[in-house]
């Protein structure tokens, strides 16, 4: 029988990336990562876990050992979150270009000013266009199956592209929650070592991440582009594995109370738990409430998204971070122009919440209720609306 | 036979991550035809030293049988360096339109 434990989710995640045998992990600290990497680290020095431990002087350089020690047919692991992740953004778009599988959690947190240890989505959001596949963890034992799922799909021969799996800074990270750990042979199991397409290997020189004059970029971005867009049957298809081994059951899109569902609130993370108590409280009222939340951003599952809101009359998109100057935050401009060309359509309502750290509570989410239910958007540059914010 | 660079390949069969999987195949590409420029050399003139074989950064200078240095102009960039490091004056750039 598996164990289920009580353990902190930063542990749990460091145990699983134990048990996927990593060979090389190369990682900065920064919170709210650091529990990650520290505990490898230790399993590195105990011996329980034979692997180089790179402590790199930079998250720019952390993500270059990735990368090198992916293009030499390592398995790869490392952890940032917020300016770490900012900081890695040029070597990003190299690693998934050069069609490396390198897997890394990023426990979300606010990027500064003003310096916030706290958590939102701002980070990833920013890094939207880096062509990795990227998850979200709603709890525990989400962030500690998905990183089996990213080696499994990261390294599938019709993939060979990076994953970032999505944890809420603190709220997942240093909570101790009820985890069901998994067996070595489990492991073993779904997922095998590593085979390598393309190598660093002195007997058989290539050259890797050439120039690309303008007769080959297109394509060679275009390539990038169809590998993303077709990993997604690998994602849904590695999840379907995961079910037949394991035992759990995951999927691009998720429904929650969504049949007859008039009003759909549709999430990303651990606020998602909340969100599904807050449509417990206004079922329990009468109201026909379900929740959508999105468990695979990158690439974007448009259909699963579409079948899981079509029968809604109006669906109420919270986001964690603002896009600067857009009409509205990234996850609502995302499904908007989704469904523009769908015949069929609810309405959209869009919110800002639990910026760096603020909490959103269930009543947050009655509040956007009431919104809908009034038919009463502010007016104005943009389409949503602040919720908690002080304006008077 | 260097040939022209036009547009290589359909994506489709770009190998993965764009990698060159024959090195050193720059060598069947002129990879020198945006040149503004191009060296004359003044056999005359010229020791025969070798240091434009040296300097070249395009490593486009090769001996002939005469032991003089000939510029293979399919690769050269035109950047005039030999014609910096020539300790006798006997390479002169001369524009490509003249």
């Amino acid at each position: 029988m598996p164990k289920r434990v009580g353990m902190e989710v930063s542990i749990a995640i460091a145990e699983a990336v134990k048990l996927c045998d990593v060979d090389v992990i190369s990682a900065y600290p920064i919170t709210p990562q650091t529990h990650i990497v520290e505990h490898l680290s230790e399993l590195v020095a105990n011996g329980e876990l034979d692997a180089e431990f790179i402590p790199v002087e930079s998250e720019h350089t952390a993500m270059s050992v990735a990368v090198g020690a992916s293009a030499s047919g390592a398995r790869v692991y490392t952890a940032t979150a917020a300016q770490g992740l900012a900081l890695m953004h040029e070597i990003l778009f190299i690693a998934s270009s050069m069609r490396l599988p390198i897997v890394m959690t990023v426990a979300n947190r606010a990027l500064s000013a003003p310096i916030s240890i706290w958590n939102d989505h701002s980070d990833i959001m920013a890094e939207r266009d880096i062509a990795w596949i990227q998850t979200f963890a709603i709890n525990g034992q989400e962030a500690y199956d998905l990183t089996f799922h990213a080696f499994k799909v990261a390294e599938d021969e019709r993939v060979q592209l990076p994953v970032v799996v999505n944890i809420d800074g603190f709220t997942l990270s240093h909570v101790i929650e009820p985890i069901e750990l998994t067996e070595k042979e489990l492991v073993d199991k779904y997922l095998p070592p590593r085979k390598t397409i393309l190598t660093l290997h002195p007997d058989k020189p290539v050259t890797m991440g050439p120039v690309g004059i303008p007769e080959v970029y297109t394509e060679a971005r275009r390539q990038l582009e169809v590998a993303l867009l077709n990993s997604k049957a690998v994602v849904i298809e590695a999840w379907k594995d995961f079910a037949k081994v394991f035992g759990r059951e995951y999927h691009p899109i998720e429904k929650y109370r969504t049949e007859d569902a008039e009003v759909i609130f549709i999430t990303m993370g651990s606020i998602t738990e909340t969100a599904m108590q807050a449509v417990d409280k206004l079922r329990d009222k009468g109201e026909r409430v379900g929740l959508v939340y999105i468990r695979l951003w990158r690439p974007f599952p448009h259909d699963e998204f579409y079948n899981a809101i079509k029968q809604a009359k109006a669906i109420a998109v919270l986001d964690r971070a603002i896009s600067y100057g857009a009409n509205a935050g990234p996850v609502y401009t995302e499904i908007r122009s989704s469904l523009y060309d769908r015949r069929k359509r609810p309405a959209i309502y869009g919110f800002v919440a639990g910026l760096g750290g603020r909490d959103i509570s269930a009543e947050r989410f009655f509040e956007m209720f009431e919104v809908i239910k009034s038919g009463k958007m502010p007016e104005g540059p943009t389409q949503y609306l602040h919720l908690d914010v002080k304006e008077d | 036979m260097a040939k022209k660079i036009e547009a290589i390949a359909s994506w489709k069969d770009l190998p993965l991550g764009c990698v060159i999987a024959q090195p050193g195949n720059a060598r069947e590409f002129l990879t020198g035809d945006w040149r503004t420029q191009h060296p004359v050399l003044d056999k005359d003139k010229c020791i025969r030293c070798g240091r434009c074989w040296i300097y070249c950064p395009e490593a486009a200078y090769s001996e002939n049988e005469e032991g003089f240095f000939v510029c293979d102009l399919n690769y050269c960039k035109g950047c005039g360096i030999c014609a910096q490091e020539c300790p006798v004056g006997a390479i002169t750039m001369v524009l490509d339109s003249d």
